[in-house]
């Protein structure tokens, strides 16, 4: 058995290349590392011009998403012994611009979160110190999609996304969806302008990877076709209830 | 440091990587994506060929007989099978994300997601056996 382990890393240096470049790091193979254990070795020991980024090390903050082997991945939440035998392959979050080695571009994703107003909308003079009670029942409508850690795997995993970045996408709509799910909530038709919008849940196809690499089990594909059936059904009483549209 | 004229020190070139036409052949889920979208048209196909038959039964036993001794012929044998299997896979594949869309519940109490599969099942079959019945 082998007592290091071979890490390619897909650089782009941006004051020397044009291109991204593969280079190659020998890391010591470490029963309990995880790839990000092995990406901090070669920035601490091998090559400190490597940029990246990570934060909180358990799976919480959502930083260090990058593709492994061609999967989107935390990780902090990746064991190298997993990827072994044979060279891991590490490469920036596909479907975002690159600005340096494995750093992506968020700002479209920022913007986009933004876009779909996720948090709690009144349209009365609720009182902010009066306790508003949740049954278990109303929570569980919506708490799988409050998971969300807007890590964006699920936009590097989205072909949609790749193939038409005006797409809203998944964590964004997974977030409206949330809210609109919530019963203290009021804003569900001024969210959906932007969520029902030819760029938000219909331009998803149900490919699923989106629900398949969410290290927190959010589901957006659900939340995404939920929001759909929802709509449809919504338009299909409208059509033929017009009185109740008054 | 080289000088890259599409780089300057407070804005850097971001790099962006387009996505190649195959990009569906690089994974077993998204190809089997495309297939489920692709088949499509033998539903599409299925849909038309079923009014057609019906239209023939309307029209008497004699349009009926002709219609049938039409799928007789081989090449149309070749292609109702292709298209039989193709339907099968568009079905089985979607009524399987079924559980994405569809939340049933019985009181408060959300079904298991298998149980609605099977459910969607049931109905297809049972729609099936009737369509079967009449024709």
């Amino acid at each position: 058995m082998s007592s290091n382990v071979t890490i390619e890393v897909l650089r782009y240096l941006p004051e020397n290349d044009s291109e991204q470049v593969v280079q190659s790091y020998e890391v010591p193979r470490t029963k309990d590392w995880v790839i990000l254990d092995a990406i901090n070795y070669i920035k601490d020991e091998l090559d400190g011009t490597l940029s990246y980024r990570w934060s909180c090390r358990m799976g919480v903050c959502g930083s260090c998403g990058m593709m492994v082997n061609g999967e989107p991945v935390l990780t902090c939440a990746k064991f190298v012994e997993s990827y072994l035998p044979g060279t891991i392959r590490i490469e920036p979050l596909e479907n975002f611009p690159v600005i340096r080695d494995l750093v992506i571009e968020m700002g479209d994703f920022m913007e986009k979160l933004e876009s779909v107003k996720p948090w709690i909308i009144r349209d009365d003079d609720y009182p902010e110190e009066k306790e508003f009670i949740q049954t278990p029942f109303e929570l569980s409508e919506y708490k799988k999609f409050s998971m969300c850690i807007n890590c964006m795997l699920c936009y590097s995993a989205c072909p949609v996304y790749g193939l038409e970045p005006g797409f809203t996408g998944p964590a964004a709509i997974a977030l409206g969806q949330r809210y609109n799910l919530d019963n203290r909530d009021m804003g569900n038709a001024e969210r959906n302008e932007v969520l029902t919008q030819e760029e938000g849940i219909w331009q998803c196809t149900l490919v699923g990877e989106c629900s398949a690499v969410c290290p927190k089990d959010v589901d957006p594909a659900a939340a995404i076709q939920r929001l759909k059936l929802t709509t449809t059904v919504n338009w299909f009483k409208s059509f033929l209830m017009p009185w109740k549209n008054r | 440091m080289s000088i890259n004229p599409d780089y300057s020190k407070y804005h850097p070139k971001w790099f962006r990587r387009s996505m190649p036409i195959f990009w569906w052949t690089r994974k077993w889920v998204h190809m089997k994506f495309i297939l489920r979208e692709l088949t499509s048209v033998a539903v599409a196909y299925s849909a038309i060929l079923l009014l057609l038959i019906v239209r023939a039964l309307n029209q008497g036993s004699e349009h009926y007989s002709e219609v049938t001794a039409m799928f007789k012929s081989p090449v149309i044998l070749i292609l109702h099978t292709v298209m039989f299997l193709f339907l099968i896979f568009h079905s089985v594949s979607w009524f399987s994300l079924a559980p994405k869309a569809i939340v049933l519940r019985i009181g408060k109490k959300r079904i298991p997601d298998q149980a609605t599969i099977g459910l969607n099942f049931l109905a297809w079959f049972v729609v099936s056996s009737v369509i079967v019945w009449f024709i």
